[in-house]
């Protein structure tokens, strides 16, 4: 008993956990950056929802499409100013590239909000099947994750930008003699992984409170669940997450909570052993 | 008209010149300065923040009333220099050894929290310098053998205890205890104390278990509390606390009492809404505390410093604010100083010493009075937790004393059935 309903928590949270991680594999896949800067824009994510939420009295659930929006101009500035110059330089420049934004995005972050930690006073309660009890507010964030994954996957496989996206993760110098333009392509890619990890932040934000660090924990996580589910792979991320998430829902029902890291990092480790590109990994 | 200017200038520098040496000729004045480092920035900045106001409060008003006069008619007049730690315990060792060194500081006061003070008291210690620690309530710090350190806060071991006294009242059928805590020094202090003091009254304590500082996600622990759990228990810091509270609520928890650390007395603590209803807290001061000059005399005590209602006037009017006990505790740590020097009539750190090992003192905060003993120098062995539940009043959430029954504001409600 204890253990399903220690399971569909941790499943529900693993689904928000998987749009974080898309939004890095999709950088990742795309244009081999590791984007350091992913758990500040998580917490911008979270800010996000938080200030159109007490200061306009927007629904929280609603503030995630101009949370969305936000994060895909976001990811653009970034792309543009930080990025798009060392994309062809070794993978350390653009590593550190996306590491001073992250660092600048905590500093204003912490002058501005200061690390106090927030909170979204916006309660809908919880639902009982017979003995789970199951807050809706991590109900409605699954169906948001849910729903962008399915967007997310639908704008790839058809539309004309996703497919170029996908011919310029797959190999980018032909995608370039094919006539795709290739910088348009990465900074779209980067503005849909930088969206993703906001709107993740915002779906956190609705039932955690948060300051301008929390989106350190999440960026962590999402290496993690990038690697088990395979780097560039939206859909493996997905199933990353929920393996993570299950993870953390069931490892502390049989031992101290101190051993699930030990447990995770393990199977990162054992993954990339045995299955060096995850679980959905291309070959 | 050039040589008018000149004389100007030659007239301004001169006054310029005789202005700050013109007290002097009256009495010496000499400024004493207060070293601290504070939590402005990291996961101790709700509390570090509020402990900082209270302390610049006592510095205003101490300086406004013409600081402290010593018997050779010396004037002290107190100043504040302090730094971020950014509540990393690593930065602390470093900053306090640059205030004694750099900034000369004369009198030290801890940083927020049981970690970080314990690391401050060493440098203290090192370096012949009194330490009034505030925010910081571990016992262990003060069972080290420092002899300069001096604790303001009720210790841990004394935190929640009595939360079961009031739990034995509320239900008195009451058996089965949960307790859920943050790995840390301080939390860990206090539920070790609670789980003695409460196996001791009969209870069975059905789930101990401890989180690492900085968890946000409580279900794995609020799924493994027993469903006829009369009482959950515990939390840490305030950011941690909050979160739980927060999901105890949302998984509809069924204990008669949560009574957590930290967090519930903290004004911030109502923005959690219908999650902050019932849950009791632990605090070192409330500002509908009673204590005064007429019941410290009533009580032999001395009595010394602004009274609870000046200072919950002083600090809304200044920080636009509640004071919380954080507040207070930042306060009193400063008026503890103030009174030790006005007694020894010295800022030598011996003869101040002397006085804080003798002081059976009343103040707005509560009565104070450190052991003195080697074994257990500094801790804080008089003053009393009063423990508080966030009730609603005309639809609106409220913060009443429950606990003791003597400075009661409103009787216990129960948790659940709400």
């Amino acid at each position: 008993m204890q253990l399903i309903s220690s399971l569909t928590d941790g499943l529900l949270l693993g689904f928000v956990y998987g749009v974080a991680a898309m939004g890095l594999t999709l950088i990742w896949g795309v244009m081999t950056v590791i984007n350091l800067a992913h758990g500040p824009v998580i917490a911008l994510g979270m800010f996000g929802t938080y200030l159109f939420f007490t200061h306009l009295g927007l629904n929280p659930y609603l503030a995630l499409a101009p949370v969305a929006l936000f994060g895909l101009l976001l990811g653009f500035i970034i792309y543009g100013m930080a990025v798009h110059r060392v994309i062809n330089a070794p993978h350390l420049s653009s590593l550190l590239a996306t590491f001073a934004v992250n660092m600048i995005i905590i500093g204003l972050g912490t002058a501005i909000f200061s690390t106090s930690p927030q909170n979204i006073d916006y309660s809908l309660g919880s639902m009982q099947i017979g003995f789970l009890t199951i807050p809706f507010s991590r109900l409605l964030a699954t169906l948001g994750a849910v729903l962008f994954t399915a967007a997310l996957y639908l704008f790839l496989y058809f539309t004309r930008p996703g497919k170029a996206i996908r011919a310029v993760a797959n190999n980018r110098r032909a995608a370039e003699l094919m006539g795709i333009p290739s910088s348009q392509v990465l900074a779209l890619s980067f503005g849909l992984g930088t969206m993703l990890a906001a709107v993740a932040g915002g779906l956190i934000a609705t039932f955690f409170p948060f300051t301008i660090l929390s989106g350190g924990p999440y960026e962590l996580k999402s290496f993690v669940i990038c690697v088990l589910g395979g780097l560039g792979n939206p859909l493996g991320a997905l199933l990353g997450g929920l393996i993570l998430g299950g993870l953390e829902g069931l490892i502390p029902t049989f031992m101290p909570v101190s051993w699930v890291p030990v447990v995770e990092f393990g199977l990162f480790v054992l993954v990339l052993l045995v299955k060096p590109s995850g679980l959905l990994g291309a070959k | 008209m050039k040589s008018w200017k000149l004389n100007a200038v030659i007239l301004l520098t001169i006054l310029g010149l005789l202005l700050p040496a013109a007290p002097s000729v009256f009495a010496a004045e000499k400024t004493v300065v207060i070293g601290y480092t504070a939590s402005r920035t990291g996961k101790l900045n709700v509390e570090g923040m509020r402990q900082i106001h209270g302390l610049n409060l006592w510095i205003e008003q101490v300086n406004a009333a013409g600081g402290v006069k010593l018997p050779d008619g010396t004037v002290v007049k107190f100043a504040a220099k302090d730094y971020d730690d950014e509540s990393k315990k690593e930065r602390v060792q470093e900053l306090y050894t640059k205030l004694i060194n750099s900034d000369k500081a004369d009198f030290l006061i801890s940083p927020y929290s049981s970690p970080l003070a314990d690391a401050a008291a060493v440098i203290a210690q090192q370096y012949n310098k009194i330490m009034i620690t505030a925010g910081a309530a571990s016992d262990s710090t003060y069972k080290k053998g420092f002899s300069l350190v001096y604790q303001a806060y009720t210790p841990a071991s004394r935190y929640l205890t009595g939360a079961l006294d009031l739990l034995g009242k509320l239900d008195p059928a009451a058996k089965k205890i949960a307790i859920i805590h943050e790995k840390d020094k301080f939390s860990t202090d206090v539920v070790n104390a609670l789980k003695a003091y409460g196996e001791s009254k009969g209870y069975q304590i059905a789930l101990f278990e401890g989180y690492d500082s900085g968890a946000t996600d409580f279900a794995p622990f609020i799924n493994k509390i027993p469903a006829d759990a009369n009482a959950v228990m515990g939390g840490g810091h305030f950011a941690d606390t909050s979160t739980f509270a927060k999901q105890l609520f949302e998984k509809g928890v069924k204990a008669k009492m949560v009574a957590l650390l930290v967090a519930p007395p903290e004004p911030k603590f109502a923005e959690l809404g219908d999650a902050a209803y019932g849950v009791i807290g632990a605090s070192q001061w409330q500002p509908e505390a009673k204590y005064s000059a007429e019941a410290a005399k009533k009580a032999g005590i001395e009595w010394f410093g602004i009274s609870v209602a000046d200072f919950d006037k002083t600090y809304k009017a200044k920080f636009k604010e509640e004071p919380s006990y954080h507040s207070a505790g930042g306060y009193v740590a400063g008026l503890i100083v103030e009174y030790a020097i006005k007694k020894a009539g010295s800022t030598e750190t011996a003869k101040v010493k002397k006085v804080l090992d003798e002081m059976n003192l009343m103040t707005f905060y509560g009565h104070l009075k450190f052991d003195n003993s080697p074994k257990a120098h500094g801790l804080q062995v008089a003053h009393e937790m009063v423990y508080t539940q966030w009730q609603k009043k005309d639809g609106k959430l409220v913060n009443q004393i429950v606990w003791p029954e003597a400075a009661q504001t409103a009787k216990a409600i129960n948790y659940f059935p709400r």
